[in-house]
């Protein structure tokens, strides 16, 4: 089960949880992007914060290289595998096709109650995975992509609550995707990997749950991809979560959602090395297809007021035209994409973002479960959905759409849109401004569930 | 410089939540616009068993809310209620909020667009005293909860008990029942209330088609 696309692994998810890695002293740390109000002053402090002159420059900032015994994590932290759906229960697919054995990669932090009823279940976004929080070992610098808010005394309070969070399927992180090879063969599936959904990501979630022995969850949290996932739990699972909370999300992409995916899987499709999706065996990877794909996705996670505020139209060195075209990066944001591009071939699968995406946009919760009230009216769990002002890939007016029609069910509703600069991935850089809602919500739920229990 | 002028009784929460929570039935779907805290919603869910909703635009507020356990969507009532479904509640309740709102109208068709009954707590400007006052010293009236003079005060809009039936009936909505705050007693059916009351509840429903 060798996988190429794990390697290299970076907890650089939509770009964002850099800022959590700028924050940690102790190694090198490329430094993007602006701080959040009441972040700079912290970071200013502790010496790793500089938005560069040049981009190329403050990646090579070095600061001391002691870590701190305790830097405010869940700690060292393990990938645990699980088979599931062993022979003969094999998975039924949405689209028609059928797995048997399912690895699944999970992580979990904290610990479940006697009564089994505190555990929450994190699902992800497009390319995170199931290190949501804490690091891989003392050495390296991989904290989970979730870290800022998942962990002791955090949004999501690993002191209290037994956090889980598992890679998709078909992503590339460990949990059955492309890049695995099928039962009892030890070529990889490449495009031979079934057609997966939303439905599908769901139930092997569901399952894993099922597995670790818990019957109802505290609450199912994701944004983005992660927060579809959550409404499809909801619409097919009602009985088994307590809250289902949503973020910067929807209950379908777009067009201009699916016209950007399109963009990104077509650049990897036409990829001198992509070979149809069997590119594991000659290592020659489509990294440029990948590259671009990220490059154009990573600017729908942006807002133009975040973009301005990072980049602006600053070059990389001097304050001089080149005049030449060969130079690709000479603006600021061109380097910063070229680099997200570059980081992102180096840990995801291009077999798993053509996947994925697709499931993305595919995913239509009216269209599945006949209409939106109907899918979201069979949960008796509270609903928190959230939606920021500068998001212009899931835009607060989808969000409004979703909520009315769980009021229209007469479910429990609570609902806001917050400020934020950070357009899309503002629920991935924005912790303290999402924990002052979730921390009261998640702690009323689970008051609520035991009262009623 | 206010020495001499009245002031009109701040709002005596206590008694309009109790006089509210007797207008709505057991049970029912109440929601609640300019819901602060969630201290009115939070009564009726424990005391009269109502499902309900809370509007509110300020953050902390919001998170109040939440913290108590309550469904709460954030949103501006001037914008309309865009999110909630028509008949969605029974009963939409607005406690000294329509003085602030920027558009009345607005939000007393959506009011009872989204529920059959609406609620509404408004102060009545056409009190004696007020009127005195402004004849007297020929100034703006200002209130014990609300201490605000007239350039920096949520109060919006002055309206007598007389403005709010011409509003209602200009809407084509019924008052059903009329309730005269008086000297912080509930006086249902007062002579001159117009000049006697502090402030007034309306039960309103759609006119009958």
């Amino acid at each position: 089960m060798l996988r190429t696309c794990t390697r290299g692994r970076s907890p650089w998810v939509l770009g964002s949880p850099v800022i959590e890695r700028a924050r940690r002293p102790g190694r090198r740390v490329p430094v993007w992007g602006l701080p959040r109000p009441g972040q700079a002053a912290e970071a200013d402090r502790r010496t790793v914060w500089r938005v560069g002159r040049s981009v190329v420059e403050s990646m090579a900032i070095e600061v001391s290289a002691t870590d701190p015994p305790d830097d405010g994590s869940v700690g060292i932290v393990e990938t645990r595998m699980v088979q599931l759906f062993e022979p003969p229960a094999s998975l039924t697919l949405a689209g028609g096709g059928r797995l048997d054995s399912v690895t699944v990669a999970f992580e979990t932090y904290g610990t479940l109650s006697p009564e089994r009823d505190n555990a929450i279940f994190i699902c992800h976004a497009l390319t995170g995975d199931a290190h949501a929080a804490g690091r891989r070992n003392s050495e390296s610098d991989s904290l989970g992509w979730w870290n800022g808010f998942v962990g002791p005394g955090k949004g999501l309070d690993t002191d209290r609550y037994f956090v889980i969070c598992a890679n998709v399927l078909g992503g590339c992180q460990g949990t059955a995707g492309p890049g695995d090879s099928p039962p009892g063969s030890d070529r990889p599936w490449g495009l031979e990997f079934p057609f997966i959904t939303v439905d599908d990501m769901v139930s092997v979630h569901a399952a894993l749950v099922e597995h670790l022995g818990i019957e109802k969850l505290l609450a199912v949290i994701g944004g983005s991809l992660g927060g579809m996932q959550v409404l499809e739990w909801a619409a097919r699972f009602p009985d088994t979560l307590g809250s289902a909370i949503v973020l910067a999300s929807g209950d379908k992409l777009t067009a201009r959602g699916i016209a950007f995916n399109a963009i990104g899987r077509r650049a990897i499709l036409v990829d001198p090395n992509f070979n149809d999706g069997n590119y594991y065996e000659t290592g020659e990877v489509p990294r440029f297809g990948l590259g671009l794909a990220r490059m154009v996705a990573h600017l729908t996670y942006l807002s133009e007021a975040s973009i301005e505020m990072k980049f602006g139209r600053r070059l990389q060195e001097g304050d001089r035209f080149a005049y030449d075209l060969a130079r690709e990066t000479e603006f600021q944001v061109e380097s910063y994409l070229h680099y997200q591009g570059k980081r992102f071939v180096e840990r995801f699968d291009a077999n798993s973002y053509l996947y994925l995406t697709r499931a993305m946009d595919y995913f239509d919760l009216a269209a599945t479960h006949g209409s939106l009230p109907e899918a979201l009216g069979r949960t008796d769990a509270r609903y928190l959905v959230v939606s920021y002002s500068t998001d212009w890939l899931f835009p607060t007016s989808q969000s409004r759409e979703v909520v009315s029609a769980m009021v229209d069910a007469g479910r429990d509703t609570t609902f806001l849109e917050f400020e934020s600069p950070y357009g899309h991935d503002a629920f991935l850089i924005e912790h303290d401004q999402l924990a002052g809602v979730v921390t009261p919500f998640l702690e009323q739920t689970l008051e609520s569930q035991r009262g009623s229990g | 410089m206010n020495a001499t002028r009245y002031s009109m009784p701040g709002p005596d929460t206590e008694l309009i939540d109790k006089l509210l929570l007797e207008q709505i039935d057991e049970g029912s779907r109440v929601i609640d616009l300019g819901c602060g805290d969630g201290r009115l919603l939070g009564r009726l869910q424990s005391e009269r068993n109502c499902r309900v909703l809370g509007v509110e635009l300020g953050e902390a507020e919001v998170t109040a809310v939440i913290g108590r356990g309550l469904p709460v969507i954030r949103a501006d009532l001037d914008q309309g209620l865009g999110d909630i479904p028509d008949d969605s509640f029974d009963t939409a309740v607005l406690s000294q909020t329509l003085q602030q709102v920027h558009s009345p109208t607005t939000v007393l068709r959506e009011m009872l667009r989204v529920a059959f009954r609406a609620l509404v707590v408004v102060p009545n400007f056409g009190h004696w005293r007020v009127r005195l006052n402004v004849i007297q010293h020929g100034r703006a009236p200002v209130t014990d909860a609300l201490p605000y003079e007239w350039y920096d005060t949520p109060n919006l809009h002055v309206c007598s008990m007389h403005d709010i039936r011409d509003l209602v009936e200009q809407l084509g909505m019924t008052v059903v029942r009329e309730i005269p705050i008086i000297g912080g007693q509930p006086v249902e059916n007062a002579w001159w209330a117009n000049l006697r009351a502090d402030s007034a509840l309306y039960l309103l429903e759609r006119a009958s088609e």
